[in-house]
């Protein structure tokens, strides 16, 4: 199958539908279809051979955060020929409501589009009022994918109409293949043990205010607890307020390598993801369950469905580092209950793996090219007369 | 002099948005069309992967009946009797593959693991092809209730699109990772 994805956000900068796009693209390729990528990246950017790249990326404001977005003239003239060059069966396009490149392959493609949808943020005003411009492009998608029931049910009170989910992907068996490094593990301290954390330091959403307002309560009850964190941002900031004795405990790693990454979460005795809000999926509890990492999570409403309601991870109320200190330490104290929670978890984290995503999202591919024998192209933009005969039938 | 002028230009432009709302509409209708006959295909393919299993001999006799029964009904309904048709498939195949033991025993036969992938895969794609389908008819019905496009008949006689509504749940043991 001839396969056109889109991504919308700077291909050099990590982010999560990025990741997604490239693993996605990879695996498709591994099972032996043609794959081409247009991303924005500069023509000096190096990219890998499915990348076309479409033009450099401009950091502008938008939803609540500076987005390297791709847009204009130039860009859309180049994805007309891309179009036009591919001929592809299927156009896969990734956050098409972003105002990148994915909207302008939806305006100049006809014939199969499939679309992700992996944000999820409640009605906002901006998103009403794009909804006359964006709608009748958006008209032209066959099939809606969204990441998460959370992030369909956004998309339904967004733009009406429904959804298959299909969760995004990790690669199980490279977590489960890490080897564990003994100085991250903490299981030979006696009221010990060691919490992990990933994500950037100095972004409030992703929680770690709450850890570490936890974190003296937990030493108390437990004094070998050590927590270890991984991720940018400022250090000192982050500690700040906090007693010298806590802050021995606490171990910055930085920012560390996807095998790193890994190997922590193979490490550590219990995963914690004290977000707040803004996640529409939760990819990483997914890898720390992989890693057959204990998870011990807020509960959002994406977390809970990613930890299966509750069955595969431990949940606490959002922001309550009370609860969050009692859930961890009667956690560390109660070996049988982790080793249930690994159990769990690995159990639960197959259907994540990219061998079943990928296969979910080719049977879409190939329920919409079953109906369409056409194959995307332009939109033939000016068929006047055909507009004007069209009352006929 | 100079009103009519504006007056050719206002035609010349509500000219232009009746045509692109009719492309448009025109699109939405051919999707439709797209999406129903992808339902179609995977509708069939379900009963016709049903019927396979259900004459391998690789089922106990009960099951075969069963699954043999919906399946043929499925495939030779009338249009009328159609959705009920294939919801009771539905219900069979969810029936004949309650429990997981159903699953392991037939992957053990031989050939029984083709008859396994064949079928999931497409009780996977039946709600999948059911859900782009009502999906591009609530779109072409969001357009055609504009009141612009009922006063000038933009539909032309296209009938208005209606939503498929069965029962098509998979069996939960199909449709887990192994």
């Amino acid at each position: 199958m001839r396969i056109g994805i889109v991504c919308p956000y700077a291909w050099d900068v990590p982010g999560g539908v990025q990741f997604h796009v490239r693993d996605l693209a990879e695996h498709l390729i591994r099972l032996g279809h043609e794959v081409s990528v247009l991303a924005p990246a500069d023509d000096d950017t190096p990219v890998p051979p499915y990348v076309v790249p479409a033009g450099r990326a401009v950091p502008v404001p938008y939803n609540g955060s500076v987005a390297r977005l791709t847009f204009g003239f130039l860009s859309a003239a180049r994805v007309r020929r891309w179009l036009h060059e591919g001929a592809f069966d299927v156009l896969h396009i990734h956050e098409p409501v972003a105002p990148s490149l994915s909207l302008l392959a939806c305006w100049a493609a006809s014939g199969p589009i499939v679309a992700t949808f992996h944000t999820s943020n409640p009605r906002s005003r901006v998103m009403v009022a794009a909804e006359p411009i964006v709608q009748p492009a958006l008209e032209k998608i066959s099939a809606r994918i969204a990441v998460s029931e959370y992030a369909r049910r956004t998309l339904v009170e967004h733009f009406g109409g429904d959804a298959v989910v299909i969760p995004n992907g990790v690669d199980v068996g490279f977590f489960a293949r890490a080897e564990p490094r003994p100085e991250w593990s903490g299981a030979d301290v006696p009221d010990g043990g060691t919490i992990g954390f990933v994500g950037r330091i100095n972004e409030p959403r992703k929680g770690l205010p709450t850890l570490l307002e936890a974190l003296p309560r937990i030493l108390a009850a437990r004094p070998g607890v050590r927590l270890l964190v991984a991720g940018r941002g400022d250090e000192e900031e982050a500690v700040k307020g906090l007693p010298a004795e806590v802050r021995a405990r606490i171990e910055f790693l930085g920012m560390v390598s996807d095998e790193e990454k890994a190997a922590l979460l193979r490490s550590v005795d219990l995963y914690v993801a004290p977000n707040t809000g803004g996640e529409s999926f939760g990819i990483i509890l997914v890898e720390a369950m992989s890693a057959n990492a204990p998870v011990l999570a807020s509960d959002l409403d994406a977390f809970r469905q990613v930890l299966d309601g509750g069955a595969a991870g431990e949940l606490f109320p959002v922001e309550d580092a009370e609860a969050l200190a009692d859930a961890a330490v009667r956690l560390l104290g109660d070996p049988e209950r982790l080793a249930e929670l690994r159990e769990a978890g690995s159990r639960h984290v197959r259907r994540f793996d990219w061998e079943t995503v990928a296969a979910d999202i080719l049977s879409v591919y190939e329920t919409v090219t079953t109906g369409a024998a056409a194959i995307v192209g332009e939109d033939p933009g000016g068929g006047w007369r055909a507009r004007l005969g069209l009352a006929r039938d | 002099m100079s009103i009519w002028i504006w007056v050719a230009f206002a035609v010349v432009l509500v000219g232009l948005y009746l045509s692109w709302t009719a492309g448009r509409l025109d699109r939405l209708h051919a999707r439709i069309d797209a999406a129903r006959a992808g339902l179609d295909a995977q509708l069939l393919r379900r009963a016709s992967a049903t019927l396979e299993l259900s004459t391998s001999t690789l089922l106990d006799p009960a099951a075969s009946v069963v699954l043999y029964q919906a399946a043929h009904g499925a495939r030779t309904a009338s249009e009328e009797r159609r959705e009920l048709a294939e919801s009771e498939l539905s219900q069979a195949l969810r029936a004949v593959f309650a429990e997981p033991e159903q699953v392991k025993e037939l992957r053990a036969l031989v050939g029984g693991e083709e008859y396994v992938v064949e079928l999931s895969s497409a009780v996977r794609r039946v709600p999948m092809a059911r859900t782009f389908h009502n999906d591009s008819v609530r779109a072409a019905r969001a357009v055609r209730r504009h009141r612009i496009v009922r006063i000038f008949r933009l539909a032309g006689y296209a009938p208005f699109p209606q939503t498929v509504e069965i029962d098509d749940e998979a069996p939960p043991v199909l449709v887990a990772p192994a």
